[in-house]
């Protein structure tokens, strides 16, 4: 123990006796090292971010997508493809309690983009037509004002309620509700070219969403809401429903859901056989399972790009120790005529790579906190819901990578120094 | 005997050629000798010094070593007695930079199985014994050439060896510096340790009490030297 403690002294000294080339030898490690506790933090920071994006809009959800699509892939309908197999007897099949007993609300969806106009501003956005009973399914905050009611929306009354960024953007001082906005669609997707939908069909704000930000790359601002039929027959000029979503009254209760949904479509639509369905049942948790393994996969990724940065600090390290073995011959030499072993030669060495590695680990790590804990502070300033996670598993790959580089590294030029003749060694100029 | 050789040759291979270094050295130093091997550059000596010193190993002949056969001695063993029987003091001194001189003396005694605790104590005796009791703090390149050499004998001395090697000692110091060296050698033997001393100046040669000649590889001559005319050193002066 004493002698392991001498040693540490000793390689210690020897270092700092060459402060500007330790440091250097030790900065590629420093830099693989940070390297890999940022990325880590960072990505564990992004995905509680996007998870707790999706829980934003509410959990319990199930979603009803038309056409088929495998278990683990995207939806159909996400390529921008329109299959027109859900329709509203779907949507009053799914909300009778006698079919679907555990779920507490059902909104049908349809979205299209249009141009709201206020007197002279106007705003190009999307809008979502759907029910009255849209707070009850996700969670929707008003700012100002209310959402439609469940009689609004099935009546088709001309009321819109404004996303925060759409109401900022057409009444920029000013109080929306209460002001009549026009919504035009645009022509590309009107198929009910009447004079009504050309000029924009006269809505009055009853209400704007509260701020929700980027949600799964979209910007939940940036949308108005209007009553179903308003946006499906009227705008759209379509019969079908583009998405049906469901909220279920307890996590447990999910998976029954989903398959008293399939049920019920199936024998709406009179399919016999499951891989005839023309439509797809997923709850948030299969979006957020899908969305994990992505940003999963990026964070391994994006680790082995850090962990690659290692093993070219570990390369720097071989380098220098073999710079420094060439240096150190006569060094070598004279301590083997005193008596030291190639063991022992090999061991200082080894030692002393073990202790740039690991010193180079420590000051990584702190460095990488540093890194991460700024970033975690410039994220959060900037308004994201975003964790300052340093695992555990991070700091401990990165040291136990950083010795064992250490080791791996520093062998071949120990073992070349142990190996070196007395004599040869003694004689070299 | 502390050591013998019987016919040893060394070869050495220069680019495919080989050259006979030694030719069958045949050679006997009893425990307590003071000999110098003396020859011109390129006659062998320091090659002689490096095998019986076992910081080489001959290419065929017989050597023992305090009555044991070495050529069954491993790496590791050679090691041992390199750091425990034998000390060597270089013409270049070999000192490690940047470290002080305690350090310097100190640095064998990491390598043998002594008590860490008595290390730092036994390397100043050893510089007390040379006369540097002084100086253990100084880093090894602020001191002269002269004291290096004293520092270098200290290291050599640290775990009491039975021979002291001496390759050229006084070949890169001024003849005051050279002298105190000498008699610091001499005052070892004094003290029962063989000495064993590598030189090409007759002048150093005379301090020992033989002189072993070697010329091409062989041994020419092999002579004591009467005390009458040895060089004796004058003690310590600074």
């Amino acid at each position: 123990m004493h002698n392991f403690i001498n040693n540490i002294k000793t390689t210690v000294r020897d270092l700092l006796a060459r402060k500007g080339r330790s440091f250097l030898t030790t900065l590629g490690i420093i830099i693989g090292v940070a390297g890999v506790i940022i990325i880590i933090s960072l990505g564990a920071g992004a995905q509680t971010l996007v998870l707790s994006q999706i829980t934003k809009l509410g959990t319990n959800l199930v979603g009803v997508l038309p056409g088929k699509s495998n278990e683990k892939g995207p939806p159909a309908a996400v390529f921008g493809v329109q299959i027109k197999t859900l329709s509203l007897a779907d949507v009053r099949a799914i909300a009778d309690p006698g079919n679907v007993p555990n779920i507490t609300a059902v909104a049908s969806f349809v979205r299209g983009n249009a141009t709201i106009i206020y007197g002279r501003q106007s705003v190009d956005t999307t809008f979502t037509a759907t029910d009255g009973s849209y707070p009850r399914v996700q969670n929707a905050e008003m700012e100002k004002g209310t959402f439609f009611s469940d009689e609004e929306g099935n009546a088709g009354g001309n009321v819109v309620v404004l996303g925060y960024d759409v109401a900022n953007e057409l009444f920029p001082s000013g109080d929306p509700l209460g002001k009549i906005v026009k919504i035009q669609v645009q022509h590309n997707s009107a198929q009910s070219l009447n004079n009504e939908v050309n000029s924009g069909v006269p809505m009055r704000v009853i209400g704007v969403q509260k701020k929700l930000g980027t949600v799964a790359f979209q910007n939940q601002d940036d949308q108005v809401f209007i009553p179903f039929v308003i946006g499906q027959r009227q705008l759209l000029g379509i019969d079908y429903v583009q998405t049906i979503r469901a909220k279920v009254d307890s996590s447990t209760n999910v998976q029954i859901v989903i398959a008293d949904i399939t049920r019920v479509l199936r024998s709406q639509h009179h399919i016999k056989n499951a891989d005839n369905d023309d439509f797809s049942v997923r709850d948030l948790a299969d979006a957020i399972k899908i969305l994990t393994s992505i940003t999963d996969t990026l964070r391994i990724f994006l680790g082995l790009m850090a962990g690659i940065s290692l093993i070219v600090g570990g390369i720097g390290i071989m380098n220098i120790m073999l710079v420094t073995v060439s240096e150190r011959t006569r060094e070598i030499g004279l301590r083997k005529s005193i008596g030291a072993t190639n063991s022992k030669i090999r061991n200082q060495f080894l030692f002393e790579a073990c202790v740039l590695t690991f010193t180079g680990g420590i000051v990584g790590i702190i460095l990488g906190v540093l890194v991460s804990y700024v970033i975690a502070i410039i994220v959060r300033y900037l308004g994201y819901d975003w964790d300052f996670v340093i695992s555990i598993f991070s700091v401990v790959l990165s040291v136990g990578v950083s010795v064992a580089t250490g080791v791996f590294f520093g062998l071949y030029p120990s073992l070349k120094a142990s190996r070196l003749d007395p004599i040869v060694a003694l004689r070299y100029e | 005997m502390l050591i013998e050789l019987k016919n040893i040759t060394k070869d050495y291979d220069n680019g495919g050629v080989l050259t006979r270094v030694l030719k069958g050295v045949d050679l006997s130093i009893e425990e307590g000798e003071f000999l110098a091997i003396m020859g011109p550059s390129g006659s062998g000596k320091s090659t002689l010094m490096h095998l019986i010193g076992f910081l080489d190993r001959p290419t065929s002949g017989q050597y023992l070593f305090d009555g044991e056969d070495t050529s069954l001695f491993g790496d590791d063993d050679l090691a041992y007695i390199r750091n425990d029987r034998i000390g060597f003091v270089f013409q270049s001194f070999n000192l490690l930079p940047r470290t002080s001189v305690l350090d310097n003396v100190a640095l064998p005694l990491l390598y043998s199985n002594t008590n860490p605790k008595t290390h730092e104590h036994r390397a100043k005796v050893a510089l007390e014994a040379v006369g540097l009791g002084e100086r253990l703090h100084f880093m090894s390149n602020q001191i002269s050439g002269g004291q290096k050499q004293r520092v270098a004998i200290a290291r050599a001395l640290v775990c009491d060896p039975k021979v002291i090697f001496a390759d050229e000692p006084t070949g890169n110091l001024d003849s005051k510096s050279g002298s105190t060296v000498m008699s610091i050698l001499e005052n070892l033997n004094k003290d029962g340790r063989t000495v064993i001393l590598v030189t090409h100046d007759m002048n150093v040669a005379m301090h020992a009490h033989r002189i072993v000649t070697i010329r091409d590889g062989e041994i020419i001559s092999d002579k004591k030297v009467p005390s009458s005319e040895r060089i004796h050193s004058k003690a310590l002066a600074e």
